[in-house]
């Protein structure tokens, strides 16, 4: 099936800005769900509020649009109640590691299997350009006219530590690798953190002058380097990108949940 | 539990009453005086193959118990005060998306984390205008073990008739309390089952075109229609819109298929109506306390009654207009400054009859102290 | 691997919001913007078929459909 069968088609073109990386981290989504040839019935995408959640209005899956933050909590609901389905979270950055922080890191120490899809442009998109808990020390924002004196988390570290079982990080640069990478996620049998950068010309690229959309993939090209490469070490500032964490031997949520019931039924008969 | 004679507290008849009505999925975060549900759920949800699940906080409850309820689940969740203001975003969202729901907030003193174990009703406005923007919603209460039970069920009927959140205010009198109570046997008290679509694959589903009816069958999420849900404003498939004749159309429909049904959701229960000089008019624990006076004064030949609400909102203002035609006095009795006062003043003809017989220091309220306001208003002292 | 020869690049002049990004990170520089602000393929015998274009369309905007190379032992051995 070409993957933009995928697509609820009579909603194009979408509503993102030129050049916004968001629409790249769908296309790479999509053919990842195709290459794993998975129904449209068998998927539910669970997405919150911001330019990036506006993704689950374009894909013909099970969608739900929920609130900023909460995607993740809405689809631990969805998740529970029927494990067979695969559930996907796309979030934004401010959606999914400042409001949603909270249910981020405990569904991942859960390792319920979702895959969580981080689309991290370093901006509040949707709400006219502030600083994030993405956005860099020193960055400039709507609402940061004198630079940002917040610190940034790491996604990756951050979901390493709160106990994910898949950690990734890739670029809308690296759109081949990011296919990779969610097709990996999706099939992986716990809770998967793949983080894209995804370039918001409009505003992220605007305040810190980095260029259209084009500039801004070339920085995702020339600063970040194969996880675990040479040029890290030389140059500990460059990010890194690839697969970190793959752990398939942790108990997963449902499977838990599952034989917590077998011991309850032999309980109580 | 089996059928019959128990002898258990306010918190667990309304697990039993859940379990009758059907729940399957539970999400909650731990809060006194609210706690005993959840722990009597742990134990019983996993025994029927539901789901129990203590989440990282209320917010999370309630977006979870959406999630599960879409794909076809009874569901419900338990807090109080602190936990229930952390829900209204989530009940907004439930209230929007047309999610059927059962919201349990066993009511403590507050504002903020007020008096954790200690009796109050303060809830009842923020039950109605917690959530932002225009909206309808239900509100019920019970008094007794039996009512607890009987509200419970009809809290999860109504739910699914309507695909709307239902709020259940218990207070800390009525969830600590122990009596008995009578489970009945499964069919006594009639279950409403999730109104599903009938139609087959392929078939042009509109998970938001209200049938002639009003109700709107749903299709499981994961199944075989595939839709779209979302807190926005929405067309019929649940893909959002601005148009403004359909912003239009989603806010009345909201707020009329509860206005409009406000006969069939409305309980209530009445004693000594019929030559009252005095009406009392009370819920939940305060309406024991109320109960107790109005007997005690029959006996001494005073014509007293009570009007014990049980849906507090969409208000029976019919009700109790009609109810307190013939009174002289009309004596809410509650444990808040006159929540539901107010809405009492709006309904009767003669406003000024109206008088608060209220505590509000934590304490549960007594016959004394209802007996002190009656002496009050008779010109008798107290 | 299959070699894989072009047959046409479709664009949707509808969704393609000209961003610039399919032409700027072409590596053999078939694409450019029309005076629309639209991709187009301006030297398509120049496309190597690499798919970078299509893969990085934010719009979901180009296509590159491409058909098999017959490779010289694949026509060989038809022949045979
Ligand atoms: C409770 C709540 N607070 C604030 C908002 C306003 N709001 C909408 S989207 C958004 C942030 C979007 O940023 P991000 O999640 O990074 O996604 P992006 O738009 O950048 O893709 C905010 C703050 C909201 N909808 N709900
Ligand atoms: S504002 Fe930024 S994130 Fe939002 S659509 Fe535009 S480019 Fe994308
Ligand atoms: S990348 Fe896509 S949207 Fe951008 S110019 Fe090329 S075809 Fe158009
Ligand atoms: S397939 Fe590669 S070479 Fe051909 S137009 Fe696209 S980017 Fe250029």
């Amino acid at each position: 099936m070409p993957f933009k069968d995928y697509l609820r088609k009579r909603f194009f073109p979408h509503i993102w800005c030129p050049g916004c990386g968001h629409g790249i981290v769908l296309g790479c989504l999509l053919r990842a769900i195709e290459q794993l040839a998975i129904g449209k019935n068998d998927v539910v995408m669970v997405s919150g509020i911001g330019c990036s959640s506006r993704i689950c209005g374009y894909v013909d899956f099970h969608t739900l649009h929920t609130l900023h933050g909460r995607a993740l909590a809405f689809a631990t609901g969805v998740k529970m109640s029927v494990p067979r389905l695969n559930v996907i979270v796309p979030m934004g950055d401010g959606d999914a590691l400042a409001i949603g922080g909270n249910h981020f890191i405990h569904a991942a120490r859960r390792n319920i299997a979702m895959t969580a899809i981080v689309m991290n442009n370093r901006t509040y998109g949707m709400t006219g350009g502030q600083y994030s808990p993405l956005s860099c020390h020193g960055d400039f924002a709507t609402n940061a006219p004198y630079g940002n004196i917040d610190h940034d988390f790491d996604v990756v570290e951050l979901a390493r530590a709160a106990g994910a079982t898949f950690v990734a990080r890739s670029t809308t640069f690296h759109a081949r690798q990011t296919t990779e990478i969610i097709r990996k996620a999706i099939a992986h049998p716990g809770f998967a953190v793949v983080e894209v950068l995804s370039q918001c010309p409009t505003y992220y690229g605007r305040k810190n002058k980095q260029g259209g959309a084009a500039e801004m993939m070339e920085w995702y090209r020339d600063n970040t380097t194969p996880v675990g490469s040479k040029a890290k070490q030389q140059n500990p500032t460059l990010i890194e990108r690839g697969i970190f964490v793959q752990d398939a031997g942790k108990p997963e949520y449902c499977c838990e949940y599952k034989k917590l019931v077998e011991r309850a039924r032999r309980g109580a008969s | 539990m089996s059928a019959g004679l128990k002898f258990v507290q306010g918190n667990e008849a309304c697990v039993e009453a859940a379990l009758y009505a059907g729940l399957q999925f539970y999400a909650g975060y731990p809060i006194t005086p609210s706690s005993e549900i959840a722990e009597h759920l742990a134990v019983r949800l996993p025994r029927v193959g539901g789901t129990f699940l203590q989440l990282e906080d209320e917010i999370a409850s309630i977006c979870a118990i959406i999630g599960a309820s879409l794909t076809g689940c009874k569901v419900m969740t338990a807090t109080s005060g602190p936990g229930f203001s952390l829900m209204q975003e989530g009940l907004g969202y439930a209230i929007m998306a047309e999610i059927p729901c059962v919201i349990v907030n066993v009511m403590r003193g507050g504002p903020s984390t007020g008096l954790p174990t200690c009796p109050s009703q303060g809830d009842i406005c923020q039950a109605r205008w917690g959530a932002h923007g225009d909206h309808a919603i239900i509100a019920l209460t019970a008094s007794t073990l039996q009512d607890v039970f009987e509200i419970t069920v009809h809290a999860f009927n109504t739910a699914e008739t309507y695909r709307t959140p239902v709020i259940l205010l218990l207070d800390e009198v009525v969830g600590h309390m122990r009596e008995k109570l009578v489970v009945p046997e499964a069919g006594a008290i009639a279950t409403v089952d999730r109104l599903k679509t009938s139609l087959k694959l392929g078939m042009d589903y509109h998970p938001y075109l209200p049938r002639e009816d009003g109700r709107l069958p749903m299709s499981d999420f994961g199944g075989q229609h595939r839709y779209n849900v979302t807190g926005l404003f929405h067309d019929m498939w649940g893909f959002p819109t601005q148009e403004p004749s359909m912003v239009h159309g989603l806010l009345r429909h909201l707020v009329d298929k509860i206005a409009n049904n406000a006969d069939s959701i409305c309980r209530y229960k009445e004693y000594y109506l019929e030559d009252a000089h005095i009406v009392l008019i009370s819920y939940g624990g305060s309406a024991r306390s109320a109960l107790h006076v109005v007997e005690n004064r029959r006996v001494r030949g005073e014509r007293l009654g009570l009007l014990e609400l049980q849906t507090i909102w969409p208000f029976p203002y019919s009700v109790v207009e009609s109810k307190c035609a013939n009174a002289r006095y009309i004596v809410v009795v509650e444990m808040n400054m006159g929540q539901v006062t107010r809405a009492v003043k709006r309904a009767v003809a003669h406003p000024d009859r109206v008088v608060l017989a209220n505590r509000i220091d934590g304490v549960f309220i007594t016959p004394t102290d209802i007996r002190n306001i009656l002496r009050l208003i008779q010109g008798k002292g107290v | 691997m299959v070699k894989r020869r072009l047959k046409e690049h479709v664009i949707d002049r509808e969704w393609c919001k000209g961003c610039g990004i399919c032409v700027h990170f072409c590596p053999r520089h078939v694409l450019e913007l029309d005076e629309q602000e639209k991709a187009f393929a301006a030297r398509p015998q120049d496309c190597i078929c690499c798919l970078l274009c299509e893969l990085r369309c934010p719009d979901l905007a180009i296509e590159v459909i491409t058909e098999e190379l017959q490779t010289e032992s694949a026509t060989k051995e038809q022949t045979e």
